[in-house]
């Protein structure tokens, strides 16, 4: 058996003269929580599509499963579960026959089939609505029973494609048990979101940002080991003012809005709440609160671009 | 593994009957619509021309000129609608379309007649329509054709000369459709049109709705091949186009009389060759398109179009310029229409029909083969954004 269930090295993938995936290296242990984090066209699903095969790559090298995903794709697909954010189910079928399409897809026969098909409808909590019309489901439903499908086969390995999409919370929350269920059961669970308070469910982390992995790490050591400075939070009725003027000032490292409160990055927290205090007083913003607040993922997440796109200077024309 | 294990080729059929059943619209498209067109092409598409509203302007009004005017009276070609008085009558009623043709006789007709002055009779058409005033224009000539050499042979009898015959008697005769009625000419070239339009668009549409809905790269990831899939799929789509097929012969034998004179295994291997071809066309365009509209635009332009007009369909190939008469050689339906004529109409065996044949099974070869490889190539572009930027 391998080290590692997935193993990246290099892998790049150009559209035209439009690089995706950009040179992205990872390892990811068996039996893990992997997640994926990054916006939208952030290279995600790119991805997730190469190392399925559903996807050439340009240039570099991945393993899964110990199988190349190049020279091996048949053997590669035989090892995983995959689920993509549309929930690929067929709405015109009825949840039975879902599972027994996919079932059969997948070879399975007879009594296997028969065997999965109620572990399906019990874990997706749709026994008793086996005769429904898959498009007459709620989409929490619908996303329980697309992951139900695509672990028919009983892979080591799953590929979930921002499978949270467009779920409600609750519903966000029970599939995450799920998702604990799997990787307690040893499969290796590859998970993309954009939702960062999913990233707290895993056990590892990549940032993706423009094509290139830009933090890693679990969620404690990246909030930890990332952001270093102190971040206070500022609540006012006039952030985004609060912001231009908190920007030109020099002891401000960073700023960021998060809906009615600004967050500065500052050296020193109290003489950054002197300061921020005194700076806004003069432009006339009332500061209704200030804390030190710690960081989560997406302060993580937001300080690691801003600094790589300072690297990489303002040349690159993406969005 | 072996290529010719399909395993997981009935789990696909199985699929895509449910599916098929469970979309009443796609159902109805594929199994009645076919019998409505023909309904409405059968009756629309009529190039007979028969019971042409006919007015006369008799102003002679002798025996001759009513023996005359009897013999339009007495075809089923021509029906007497108006008499009118005098000829400048006859434009306001043609204008409303009340009549087609005019029949006007001078006053000097019977005259002129037994005096042996060759009297001059005036048949007006109306233009308007060239395929209906031609046929029109040349029944009426014909018609004074015969009347005119019955009366020279009368007129020589009574100068004694009896026993006379017209120098040459033509006999013509219309084989395979001895009374020329365009249903029967149309029934084979409708089949072969509604066959390559439904099959082809229905077809189109089922790989690009699993595209759409995503269930596509769920496929890909499962152990189902390409060719499966494609079997899968066009195995349930042929039964069902089959069946409207045997719809469309029945209603053709029906109500407009077209019976199958040749060997009808003859008939159901073109049938099935055409229909695999124009599957296999379907699923192609399916394979390398993205979005349900842009599968159905190029779906109906590549078979509505070209079968329509360039099979031979209603416009005969011969009379094309050169160069449309060599892009015909590249639709399928031209072969199929031309065996479907020669089986159903002419009662041939494959001796005659072989090329057909040969073409019609290159067409699905292709269209099938290219559909196999393309499929499996259609995914390593670039992913369509599924969302707008936020």
């Amino acid at each position: 058996m391998p080290e590692y269930a997935i193993e990246v090295k290099d892998l790049t993938k150009r559209f035209g003269d439009f690089t995706a995936v950009d040179a992205v290296s990872f390892e990811v242990e068996r039996g893990r929580i992997f997640g994926f984090l990054g916006a939208n066209g952030a290279g995600k699903s790119t991805t997730i599509r190469m190392l399925c095969g559903l996807l050439d790559p340009t240039s570099g090298m991945a393993s899964v499963g110990g199988f190349d995903i190049r020279r091996q794709p048949e053997k590669v697909k035989r090892a995983i579960g995959y689920m993509s954010q549309r929930f690929s189910l067929y709405e015109d079928l009825t949840v039975a026959e879902n599972i027994r399409f996919f079932g059969g897809a997948y070879g399975l026969t007879g009594k296997a089939l028969d065997a999965r098909l109620p572990w399906v409808l019990r874990m997706a909590g749709l026994a008793g609505r086996e005769r429904s019309l898959t498009r007459t489901l709620s989409a929490g439903w619908k996303q329980r029973l697309a992951l139900g499908c695509a672990v028919l086969h009983e892979p080591k390995i799953v590929f979930l494609d921002e499978p949270t999409g467009g779920v409600d919370p609750a519903s966000r929350r029970r599939f995450w048990e799920l998702i604990n269920g799997l990787s307690e059961g040893g499969v290796t669970v590859f998970v993309t979101t954009h939702y960062m308070d999913e990233a707290e469910y895993c056990n590892d982390i990549r940032l993706i940002h423009a094509g290139r992995i830009v933090a890693g790490g679990s969620p404690q050591e990246l909030k930890t080991a990332v952001i270093r400075n102190p971040i206070l939070e500022v609540s006012s009725d006039r952030v985004v003012d609060a912001m231009e003027v908190l920007q030109k000032e020099p002891w401000v490292l960073e700023t960021s809005i998060f809906g009615t409160s600004l967050h500065v990055s500052v050296a020193d927290e109290s003489e950054g709440r002197r300061l921020i205090r005194e700076r806004l007083a003069r432009a006339g913003i009332a500061v209704l609160r200030l804390d030190r607040i710690r960081p989560s993922l997406e302060d993580v997440f937001i300080h690691k671009i801003e600094e790589q796109d300072g690297a990489a200077g303002a040349g690159e024309g993406r969005p | 593994m072996s290529v010719l294990s399909l395993c997981c080729l009935r789990p696909v059929i199985r699929k895509e009957f449910r599916q098929i059943r469970r979309d009443a619209r796609s159902l109805m498209f594929m199994t009645f619509l076919p019998a409505f067109m023909l309904l409405l092409f059968g009756y629309a598409l009529n190039f007979d021309v028969k019971h042409i509203p006919l007015a006369v302007v008799d102003q002679d009004g002798s025996r001759a000129s009513r023996d005359l005017v009897d013999r339009f009276r007495t075809t089923e070609y021509f029906d007497l609608k108006a008499v009118l008085p005098r000829t400048a009558a006859i434009d306001p009623v043609m204008a409303r379309e009340d009549i087609r043709a005019a029949l006007v006789i001078p006053p000097t007709f019977s005259d002129d007649l037994l005096a042996g002055r060759g009297p001059a009779v005036q048949v007006i058409v109306d233009g308007s329509n060239a395929m209906s005033g031609t046929t029109a224009a040349g029944y009426a000539g014909a018609i004074l054709q015969s009347y005119s050499g019955r009366v020279t042979l009368d007129a020589l009898g009574r100068r004694g000369l009896t026993g006379l015959v017209v120098p040459l008697d033509t006999d013509v005769r219309v084989w395979y459709n001895p009374e020329l009625r365009s249903a029967r000419f149309l029934i084979p070239g409708l089949m072969a049109f509604i066959l390559m339009v439904i099959v082809t668009v229905s077809t189109a549409f089922s790989v690009v709705r699993e595209k759409e809905r995503g269930t596509m790269d769920q496929i890909r990831l499962s152990s189902i091949r390409p060719l499966e899939l494609i079997l899968g799929k066009v195995v349930p789509y042929a039964a069902i186009s089959l069946g409207s097929a045997h719809l469309v012969l029945l209603l053709g034998q029906v109500l407009f009389g077209v019976g199958i004179r040749g060997s009808y295994p003859l008939l159901l291997a073109a049938i099935v060759l055409f229909l695999t071809g124009a599957l296999g066309q379907g699923i192609l365009i399916s394979a390398v398109t993205r979005t349900q509209q842009v599968a159905f635009l190029i779906a109906i332009l590549t078979t509505m179009l070209p079968t329509f007009i360039l099979s031979g369909f209603v416009f005969p190939i011969r009379n094309m310029p050169a160069v449309i008469q060599a892009v015909t050689y590249l639709v399928p339906a031209r072969y199929f229409l031309a065996a479907l004529r020669a089986i159903i109409l002419k009662g041939v065996g494959l001796w005659a029909v072989w090329p057909q044949f040969l073409f019609l099974a290159g067409f699905a070869a292709l269209s099938v083969g290219a559909a196999a490889v393309l499929l499996r190539r259609s995914e390593t572009e670039r992913p369509r954004r599924r969302r707008g930027r936020r």
